[in-house]
C-alpha cells in the first residue's frame, strides 16, 4: 500500500468544518424501535445463519427482465391481445372454425399466428438482452470473508446477508452495506452516488467508532455482531437501525450505509457488512417498471381503427339486415336454393337467427377493412428502421466504440415529432471536466485561447458577414475586417494547439505567464499570490503518478482539480498534504531554484453552496498569517476592503467577458492578518466549533463571516466546463429546428447558468427571470410570493415590445417544489412555455420526472428526455421518448431509455434526420395501409349488395389471403423503410424541415380522411367499372361470358395494379429495392395466378387455368386493367399536381432545387436559403451571433448619422 | 397528357369494335305464357301443359358467323353463398370421387344414393331449348365448344356419368343423359360457371351461318325454366363478337372520359403554368419565406 501511505496518516475529518462533524451518535444511545417495519435482523459475519428461515432473505441475484421462461407465454400473449385489433382477429379466427365463416379457417388463423408470433419474438429478444445485462451484473466479483480472516472472491449474486465484504477503490458496492472501517484510520470513505442522484461530488461516509479497529483482513476472524434495522424500503436518504457489538448497542444512521450501485472513490478499501441484498437494496426498491410507451401516431392509429371498426359494424349491420330481409321476403321464392330444406342459417321463416349469424359472417368478411397486416408490417418496418439507426456510421462514436442504439423500436416516428427536449447537464451536455482557460490577475487578462463558444461564434459571424458583404456593397466593412482579424487569431491559435500535447484540465495559453515568464510581468508579486491561492486554497489530496513522476489530484470538485493542475503548470506544485500543512514546490522563485515551501494550515472554512466561497488561513514560512479566499465574484466583491478594490473595475470587465464566453468564473482574494487579530478570532471560532446545539452551524457561519471581510482582490479565474464535443452546434441546430430545450440539472444555480451560457442557451442581453423561494417558514407566504413572481414575469413578457427580446427562466429545486404543486403548475407552465430557454437547477430525480410530466401533459406536445446517469432514469421513463447517453457513467440511464446514443451531438442526427424520416415513413405507410384496405374491403361490400347479402366473396379465398401477406405488403414495407423526402444532408442543412413533424403535417385527420376518401373512390371505381364492363357481355372471342371467377380475378388484378401504382406515385425516393418490390408484387400476382391455375381443379376450383386460357388472351381484360388503374390514380395525381403548383411544401421545393441541380449552380441562393431556414430562435449560437450583429449595427448607425437609409431592415 | 394520348385512341377503337357487334335481344318470359295463364304464371310453368312457343326475330344488320346464342336470366342469384358452395369439384373431375357430396347440401343424396352431379347448381340447370329456322330451313345450333376448353378437358371428367340425377321428389331443372359423360355435357359445364351478378348471360350455342339484314328467324322454344317464382326475366340473345368480345360501348366511353379528363387536367395545369408560372425550385415558396414577419 504505497499509495495509501500518505493517506493512512490523514484523518480527513479534521479538514471539514461544516459537512463532516465528529460523530456524536454514540453518546445519544440506540434508537428504540419495535414492531412492524423494523424486523430485519442481520447476523454479521455469520452468513450461514441466513441460509434458512426466519433469517433467509432474498439473494443478491438481480433480475430486471419482464418475463421468465414460465411466465413468458401467458404474459406475452396477454400483452398481445391487449390490442383491440388482435382481439378482434382472435375472435374471427375462432369463428372461422364454424360454418359461418365466409373463408376457410386457415386464411384467418395463419396471419394472426404470424402477427402475434412476430411481436412475441421481438419481445423475447428484447427481454433476452436485459437478461444478458443482468447476468453481467450478477457475475461481478467481490472479495468476501471466507472465514478465519481469509478473504476470497465471490460473484455478486452469491452474496448473502451477513457477509463481510471488502470493496476496493473505484468498485461498485455489490449490495447495501454497513460501513465498518476504511483505509483511513478514522473510518471515513468517499462515495460517488452518481448512479443514485446524479451528483458527481463525493459524499463522505463514516464508520462507527467501535468498528474502526476492524481495518485488516485478520481482524474479522472472530468478529460477530448483529444489526437490527428497518425493512427494505425505497428511501435513499433515511436509514434507522441498531448495531449490537460487544454487548453494547449503537445507533446507525444513513451515514454508515453504503448503497448498492454507488462507487467507492479516493479510498483504498472499505470493509462492510451486507445488510440488504438484491431486490431488497434501496436502489432496486427505487427501480420503477418501465412503462410501455406508444407513439402518438400509434395512438392515433387506434382511433382510426375505431373509426374503421364503426364503419365495419355499420356495413355489417346493413348487410345482415339486408340478408335477413332478403331471406324473409325473397328467398322463399328462390326455388333454386331449395328454401324449404334449409338449416338455421338460411331459414326464411326465422329471419332473425340467420340475420345474427350473418352479422358474424359479415364482420369477418369485411374484416379486410381492419388491416391485420398493418401491425406486423409496422413492426417489421420499425425493426428495420431501428437497424438503420443502429448502423448509422455518423452516429458511431469512435472513442468509446458505442453506436447509437434504438432499444425499443416502437418510438421511431415519435422522434420526428419532438417539441421539447429536457436535458440533463452533467455528462450529457458537459464532460464533467474543467479546463483552466483564462485568468485575470491584477487587472490584466491572461490567456489567449478562445473558449469553444467564442471560437464557434467567431467562425459563424465571419461566414455570415461574408454573405452580407456580397449582398450589400456598402456598410459593415469594418465589422467584417474586425471579424477577419478575430478569425485569423482563432486560426492561429488552432495551429498552436495542435503542437502541444494537451494536459487534462489545462488549456491555458499565454507565454507571458508560462515557463516562469510571469516574473517579468509588472505585478509579479500579485501574480505569485494568485498562484499560491490556487495551490493552497483547496481540499484536494495529491497523488504521485509513479510512471511520470508528476502529481495528480483527487478533489471533491473538478474545478479544484483544474486549479491545481494550473498551479502546477505555472510552477506552484502542490505535492503533499499533512494534517496541518500544505506543501508547495515553487519552481520559479526569484532565486531561480525550486523551493519546497510549507504552509501551516491554521483554519479551513470550506465551500458550501450557501457560502459560495472557501477560505483557508495559513501561516507561511516567514510566520506571516495569510487568509486566502476564493469564491463567486459577487460574494467576494461584497467583502473587499476599500484599498482592495484596485483592480475591481478591470476584473469585473474581464469577468463579464468570461461569462459571456461561457466560462465558469471565480474571484480570488487575500488578506494579511496580524497575530493578535488572528488569535482573537481563532478563540471565537474554536468556541463555536466545539459548541453543541442547534445554533452551532449559525454560530460557525457568523464567525467565518467576521473573518472573511476587508479582502484584497487579486484576480479571477475562468474555467471552461468542457462541453461535450459538438454540443453548442447541436443545440443550435436543434433550436433552429424549432425545438425547445430545457435543462434540468442537479447542479448549483451558478453552474447551471454558466453552462447555459456555454451552450448558448443563455446569452448576454437575454432577460433572465429568476424565480426563487424566499426563506420564510410559512408555506403559504412562500407560495404567494412565487405566484406573484410568476405573474409578474408573465406580465413582463406580455408587455415586451422588442421582437428580439428573449427571456430565460431560471428556477431552483426548492422553488420548483412549490411551483409544481397542483394549483401553481399551470401558471408556471404558461410562463415557462413563453421563455426561450428554461433552466431548472438543484432538481431531484423525482422533480425531473415531475417537470417532464408537467410539460408532457400540460402542453400535450411530445417530450424527449436525455440524460446519462441513474438520476435521469425517472425523467427518461416519464418522457415520451427517453434517450440515454451510453458514455462513461453507469448503464442505468441507457437501460431505461428508448434510444441510446454515445454523445449528445448525435441527437441532432437522430432527430433531424432519422426522426424526420421515420415520422414521414410511418405516417405515409399507415395512411396508405388504410387506403389500401378500404379500397379492397369495400369492393367486397358492394358485391354483397349484388349477391343478396349472402356473404359470398367475389374473390377466391387465396387471393384474399395473399392480398395482405404477399401482394401488397412488400412495397409498403419498402416505403416504410427506405422512403426519404430529402437526403440526410439536406435535412441537416434545413433543420426547419423538422417542423413538419411537430406540426404533424402528414398525419392529421385531414390527411387521413383524404386517404380514406381516396380509398373509397378507388373501391367505387374498381368495382363499378368492372361490373359494368363485364356484366353481361362476352369477354372472350369465343363468345363466353364472364363468370364470377373471371370477374373477381379481373377486379383483383385492377386492385393490385391500382394500389401498387398508387404507392409508386407516393414515393419520392427510389432504389432498386422499391422497384423490385412494387413491380415484383404485380409480377407476383400474375405468377401466382398462373401457378394456381396449373394446380388440380379440385384445389383451384373455378380459377383453374383462368389466366392462361381465359383472361390473358382476352384484350378486354388488359384494357379494363389499364382503364381502372389510371382512373383510380387520377385524383391523387391531380391533387399532388395541384398541391405542387399552388401550395408546395418545403420538401417539394427542395426536391426541385436538388433535381435541377440548382444548389450546385447557384451556391449563394442555396446558402442564403439555408441561413433563412433557421427558425427565428432565441437560443443557440445563431441567436447569439444575430444579437451581436444587431448590436454592432446599432453602433454603426450611430456612427453614421448621415441619413443613409440603406441600412438593412432586418 | 400522355395518358390522354394513349386513352383516346383506345376508346375510339373499342367503341368501333363495339359498334361492329350486332345484337338481337328478345324477351319472351311473358309472351310465351298463354293468355289464360298470364295471371298465374307459376302454376303454368309447374303444370304439364305444352310449353312450346314460337318467336320471330328480324335481323337488323348483317350478322357474320359465328352468331352466338345466349340466354339471359334476370334476378337469379347464382352468386348466393348457399348456391355457390353447393357443388363438388372432386366429384365432377373423376369417377373415383363420385360419393364426395358433403359440400353439396341440400342436394347431395337422393333415395340414399349420392347424386352425380350433386349440388344446387347442377340441380337447377337451365332447361329452355331453342330451335332456329330461317325460311323454313332449320338453322343448326352448334353446342360444341361453348364451354371453356380447360373445363371440358380437366374439370369435368370423361368417365363421370350422371347418376341418380333429378330423381328426388323435387325436380329442379334439366335432366341429363346418363350415358353421356359430364365432359360432353357442355350446357352443364357452362351453367356450372356461376355468374357474378344476378343478371347474367350464358352461352347456349353457336349458329354457323351468316344472317342477312331483314331476314326473319323463327325460334321455336320450349319455355320450361321457372323464373316466374322470383319474377325473373328471360331473354334470348343473338350476338356476334368483335376482337374485344360482345357489345360493350361502355368501355369505349369510359376510355374516352378518362382520356378526356386527363387531357383537361393536363391542359388546365399547362394553362396555369403559362399564366401564372411558378419557377420550379423557386426558393421563395419555402415556408420560411412565405411567412410574413420572419426576419
Amino acid at each position: 500500500m504505497t499509495r495509501g501511505g500518505i493517506r493512512a496518516r490523514l484523518r480527513p475529518s479534521n479538514l471539514y468544518t461544516f459537512t463532516c462533524l465528529r460523530p456524536r451518535s454514540t453518546e445519544e444511545g440506540a434508537h428504540s424501535f419495535e414492531g412492524p417495519g423494523y424486523t430485519r435482523l442481520v447476523h454479521c459475519n455469520q452468513p450461514l445463519l441466513h441460509k434458512k428461515k426466519p433469517f433467509k432473505y432474498r439473494s443478491n441475484y438481480v433480475s430486471t427482465t419482464k418475463y421468465n421462461v414460465l411466465t413468458f407465454l401467458p404474459k406475452a400473449l396477454y400483452e398481445q391481445f391487449h390490442r383491440v385489433a388482435n382481439l378482434y382477429f382472435l375472435g374471427a379466427a375462432i369463428v372461422s372454425l364454424s360454418p359461418l365463416s365466409p373463408f376457410s379457417a386457415v386464411s384467418m388463423i395463419a396471419p394472426l399466428v404470424f402477427v402475434v408470433g412476430l411481436s412475441m419474438a421481438k419481445e423475447a429478444l428484447e427481454d433476452w438482452r436485459r437478461f444478458m445485462q443482468d447476468i453481467k451484473v450478477n457475475n461481478r466479483k467481490v472479495k468476501f470473508h471466507k472465514g478465519e480472516g481469509v478473504f476470497g472472491n465471490k460473484s455478486w449474486k452469491k452474496l448473502r446477508v451477513g457477509d463481510v465484504v471488502k470493496v476496493k477503490k473505484d468498485q461498485f458496492f455489490p449490495a447495501d452495506l454497513l460501513l465498518l472501517s476504511s483505509s483511513y484510520e478514522d473510518g471515513i470513505c468517499y462515495v460517488e452516488t452518481m448512479n443514485l442522484d446524479g451528483e458527481t461530488n463525493l459524499k463522505v461516509k463514516r464508520a462507527l467508532e467501535v468498528t474502526l479497529p476492524l481495518n485488516e483482513d485478520v481482524a474479522f476472524k472472530n468478529f460477530t455482531g448483529t444489526v437490527k434495522c428497518e425493512d427494505p424500503n425505497p428511501s435513499l436518504y433515511t436509514f434507522i437501525g441498531n448495531f449490537e457489538y460487544d454487548d453494547e448497542v449503537y445507533a446507525l444512521d444513513p451515514s454508515q450505509i453504503l448503497l448498492r450501485d454507488s462507487k467507492l472513490r479516493n479510498t483504498a478499501f472499505v470493509y462492510g457488512i451486507v445488510i440488504f441484498t438484491g431486490h431488497d437494496s434501496k436502489v432496486m426498491q427505487n427501480a420503477t417498471k418501465t412503462p410501455s410507451k406508444r407513439s402518438k401516431i400509434e395512438r392515433k392509429m387506434d382511433y382510426i381503427i375505431y373509426v374503421l371498426f364503426s364503419i365495419l359494424l355499420v356495413i355489417s349491420f346493413i348487410s345482415s339486415i339486408g340478408f335477413a330481409v332478403k331471406t324473409k321476403f325473397q328467398m322463399p321464392r328462390w326455388w333454386y336454393l331449395q328454401p324449404k330444406k334449409t338449416d338455421d342459417y338460411y331459414n326464411p321463416s326465422k329471419p332473425v337467427l340467420p340475420g345474427i349469424a350473418h352479422l358474424i359472417t359479415a364482420l369477418m368478411l369485411y374484416g379486410y377493412l381492419i388491416p391485420i397486416s398493418l401491425y406486423v408490417s409496422i413492426e417489421v418496418v420499425k425493426v428495420l428502421q431501428a437497424t438503420f439507426i443502429n448502423k448509422d456510421r455518423q452516429m458511431y462514436d469512435e472513442e468509446t466504440g458505442n453506436p447509437a442504439q434504438a432499444r425499443t423500436s416502437n418510438l421511431n416516428e415519435e422522434l420526428g415529432q419532438v417539441d421539447t427536449i429536457l436535458s440533463d447537464k452533467t455528462g450529457t451536455l458537459t464532460c464533467n471536466q474543467m479546463d483552466f482557460l483564462k485568468c485575470s490577475i491584477a487587472g490584466t487578462a491572461y490567456g489567449v485561447r478562445p473558449s469553444e463558444v467564442e471560437l464557434a461564434a467567431a467562425q459563424q459571424m465571419a461566414t455570415d458577414l461574408e454573405d452580407q458583404e456580397v449582398e450589400r456593397s456598402t456598410g459593415f466593412r469594418e465589422i467584417s475586417k474586425q471579424q477577419e482579424i478575430e478569425l485569423e487569431s482563432v486560426v492561429i491559435s488552432n495551429d498552436e494547439m495542435a503542437l502541444k500535447p494537451p494536459i487534462k484540465g489545462f488549456s491555458f495559453e499565454d507565454s507571458r505567464l508560462m515557463d516562469g515568464n510571469w516574473l517579468n510581468e509588472p505585478n509579479a508579486d500579485v501574480i505569485m499570490l494568485f498562484f499560491r491561492i490556487l495551490a493552497i486554497c483547496h481540499t484536494a489530496i495529491p497523488e504521485l503518478n509513479e510512471e511520470t513522476g508528476s502529481y495528480t489530484y483527487e478533489s471533491e470538485s473538478p474545478d479544484e482539480g483544474a486549479f491545481l493542475v494550473a498551479a502546477r503548470e505555472f510552477g506552484f506544485e502542490f505535492f503533499k498534504r499533512t494534517q496541518s500543512s500544505v506543501f508547495v514546490r515553487e519552481r520559479y522563485s526569484a532565486s531561480g531554484q525550486a523551493i519546497d515551501r510549507e504552509f501551516k494550515l491554521l483554519n479551513m472554512l470550506e465551500f458550501t453552496s450557501k457560502r459560495k466561497r472557501m477560505t483557508v488561513i495559513v501561516r507561511d514560512e516567514e510566520g506571516q498569517i495569510l487568509l486566502l479566499c476564493k469564491g463567486a465574484d459577487s460574494i467576494i466583491f461584497d467583502r473587499l476592503s476599500k484599498n482592495g478594490r484596485l483592480y475591481e473595475e478591470d476584473t469585473t470587465r474581464h469577468l463579464n467577458e468570461y461569462g459571456e464566453g461561457g466560462l465558469r468564473t471565480l474571484a480570488l482574494a487575500y488578506k494579511r492578518l496580524g497575530e493578535s487579530e488572528y488569535s482573537a478570532w481563532n478563540d471565537e471560532f474554536q468556541k463555536a466549533r466545539t459548541s453543541i446545539g442547534a445554533d452551532r452551524d449559525a454560530m460557525l457561519e457568523n464567525v467565518a463571516e467576521m473573518m472573511e471581510r476587508d479582502l484584497i482582490l487579486v484576480g479571477a479565474t475562468a474555467v471552461e466546463d468542457k462541453l461535450q464535443k459538438g454540443v453548442p452546434h447541436c443545440i443550435d441546430r436543434l433550436a433552429q429546428a424549432g425545438l425547445k430545450i430545457w435543462v434540468l440539472t442537479g447542479d448549483k444555480v451558478e453552474t447551471a447558468i454558466n453552462i447555459g451560457y456555454a451552450c448558448s442557451l443563455l446569452r448576454q442581453g437575454m432577460k433572465q427571470i429568476c424565480i426563487t423561494a424566499n426563506s420564510s417558514d410559512d408555506r403559504e407566504v412562500v407560495k404567494e410570493n412565487i405566484l406573484l413572481q410568476i405573474t409578474n414575469a408573465s406580465q413582463m413578457i406580455k408587455h415586451e415590445k422588442d421582437p428580439h427580446a428573449a427571456f430565460a427562466l431560471i428556477i431552483d429545486g426548492k422553488t420548483l417544489a412549490y411551483a409544481l404543486e397542483d394549483d401553481m403548475k399551470q401558471h408556471f407552465l404558461v410562463l415557462a412555455v413563453q421563455c426561450a430557454s428554461v433552466v431548472c437547477c438543484r432538481v431531484s430525480p423525482k422533480q425531473k420526472a415531475l417537470v417532464t410530466r408537467l410539460v408532457k401533459e400540460g402542453t400535450g406536445k411530445t417530450t424527449l428526455a436525455i440524460g446519462d446517469g441513474a438520476n435521469d432514469v425517472g425523467m427518461i421513463k416519464e418522457a415520451d421518448i427517453g434517450v440515454g447517453i451510453s458514455g462513461v457513467e453507469g448503464m442505468q440511464a441507457v437501460m431505461a431509455s428508448d434510444f441510446s446514443i454515445a454523445q449528445f451531438r448525435f441527437l441532432e442526427r437522430l432527430l433531424v434526420v432519422h426522426g424526420h424520416w421515420c415520422y414521414k415513413r410511418i405516417a405515409q405507410m399507415v395512411c396508405y395501409f388504410f387506403y389500401k384496405n378500404i379500397a379492397f374491403g369495400l369492393t367486397l361490400f358492394y358485391f354483397e349488395a349484388f349477391a343478396g347479402f349472402s356473404g359470398q366473396s367475389v374473390y377466391d379465398d387465396w387471393y384474399m389471403l395473399l392480398f395482405n401477406v404477399v401482394l401488397t405488403s412488400l412495397p409498403v414495407i419498402s416505403l416504410g423503410v427506405f422512403e426519404q423526402d430529402v437526403s440526410s444532408e439536406v435535412c441537416l442543412q434545413f433543420p426547419a424541415l423538422y417542423q413538419q413533424g411537430p406540426k404533424n403535417l402528414f398525419f392529421n385527420w385531414y390527411k387521413i380522411l383524404g386517404w380514406m376518401g381516396n380509398g373509397l373512390y378507388s373501391s367505387l371505381i374498381i368495382f363499378f367499372l368492372n361490373i359494368i364492363i363485364f356484366y353481361d357481355q362476352a369477354f372472350r372471342a369465343g363468345g363466353q361470358t364472364a363468370d364470377m371467377a373471371a370477374l373477381g380475378t379481373t377486379m383483383f388484378t385492377c386492385i393490385i395494379w391500382a394500389l401498387n401504382c398508387q404507392i409508386a406515385f407516393s414515393m419520392s425516393h427510389f432504389t432498386w429495392i422499391q422497384h423490385l418490390f412494387i413491380w415484383g408484387s404485380i409480377a407476383m400476382w400474375y405468377l401466382f395466378l398462373f401457378v394456381y391455375g396449373m394446380l388440380s381443379p379440385t384445389i383451384s376450383g373455378n380459377a383453374y387455368q383462368l389466366l392462361v386460357e381465359a383472361l390473358a388472351p382476352a384484350p378486354i381484360y388488359w384494357t379494363a386493367t389499364l382503364l381502372v388503374t389510371v382512373a383510380c390514380n387520377l385524383p391523387y395525381l391531380a391533387h399532388i399536381s395541384y398541391q405542387r403548383c399552388f401550395h408546395p411544401l418545403d420538401h417539394h421545393i427542395i426536391q426541385e432545387i436538388k433535381y435541377y441541380k440548382k444548389d450546385v449552380e447557384d451556391q449563394r441562393m442555396w446558402t442564403r436559403e439555408r441561413s433563412k431556414a433557421r427558425q427565428k430562435t432565441m437560443i443557440g449560437f445563431t441567436a447569439r451571433v444575430d444579437a451581436k450583429i444587431r448590436q454592432l449595427k446599432v453602433k454603426l448607425q450611430r456612427k453614421q448619422p448621415s441619413s443613409e437609409l440603406q441600412s438593412p431592415a432586418r | 397528357m400522355l395518358v390522354s394520348i394513349v386513352f383516346i385512341p383506345i376508346g375510339v377503337v373499342s367503341l368501333f369494335a363495339s359498334r361492329d357487334v350486332v345484337e338481337i335481344i328478345d324477351q319472351y318470359e311473358t309472351e310465351c305464357v298463354p293468355q289464360n295463364f298470364r295471371n298465374d304464371k307459376v302454376s303454368f310453368i309447374q303444370s304439364n301443359a305444352n310449353k312450346t312457343c314460337t318467336r320471330r326475330l328480324t335481323v337488323t344488320k348483317l350478322m357474320k358467323k359465328p352468331i352466338y346464342v345466349y340466354y339471359q336470366l334476370d334476378n337469379f342469384y347464382q352468386n348466393h353463398r348457399r348456391y355457390v358452395k353447393s357443388r363438388s369439384d372432386s366429384q365432377l373431375k373423376d369417377n373415383s370421387g363420385w360419393d364426395e357430396v358433403s359440400s353439396c347440401k341440400p342436394e347431395d343424396m337422393s333415395n340414399g344414393q349420392p347424386i352425380v352431379p350433386c349440388g344446387l347448381i347442377a340441380w337447377s340447370l337451365f332447361n329452355d331449348t331453342y330451335n332456329f329456322s330461317l325460311n323454313n330451313q332449320q338453322l343448326a345450333v352448334n353446342k360444341k365448344g361453348i364451354s371453356w376448353k380447360s373445363d371440358r378437358d380437366r374439370k369435368f371428367g370423361r368417365n363421370v356419368f350422371p347418376r341418380n340425377f333429378q330423381n328426388g321428389t323435387l325436380i329442379g331443372g334439366k335432366s341429363l343423359d346418363p350415358t353421356v359423360p359430364l365432359s360432353k355435357q357442355e350446357d352443364l359445364i357452362v351453367w356450372m360457371r356461376t355468374a357474378a351478378l344476378p343478371t347474367f348471360r350464358k352461352l347456349y350455342g353457336k349458329i354457323e351461318w351468316d344472317l342477312q339484314p331483314n331476314e326473319v328467324i323463327h325460334v321455336t322454344l320450349e319455355n320450361n325454366y321457372n323464373t316466374y317464382s322470383f319474377s325473373g326475366k328471360k331473354k334470348l340473345v343473338l350476338s356476334t363478337t368483335s376482337w374485344l368480345g360482345g357489345k360493350n360501348d361502355f368501355l369505349g366511353i369510359a376510355y374516352l372520359t378518362v382520356g378526356g379528363l386527363c387531357f383537361f387536367l393536363a391542359l388546365s395545369f399547362t394553362v396555369v403554368y403559362l399564366v401564372k408560372p411558378r419557377r420550379l425550385g423557386d426558393p421563395s415558396y419555402l415556408s420560411w419565406n412565405r411567412n410574413p414577419g420572419g426576419h
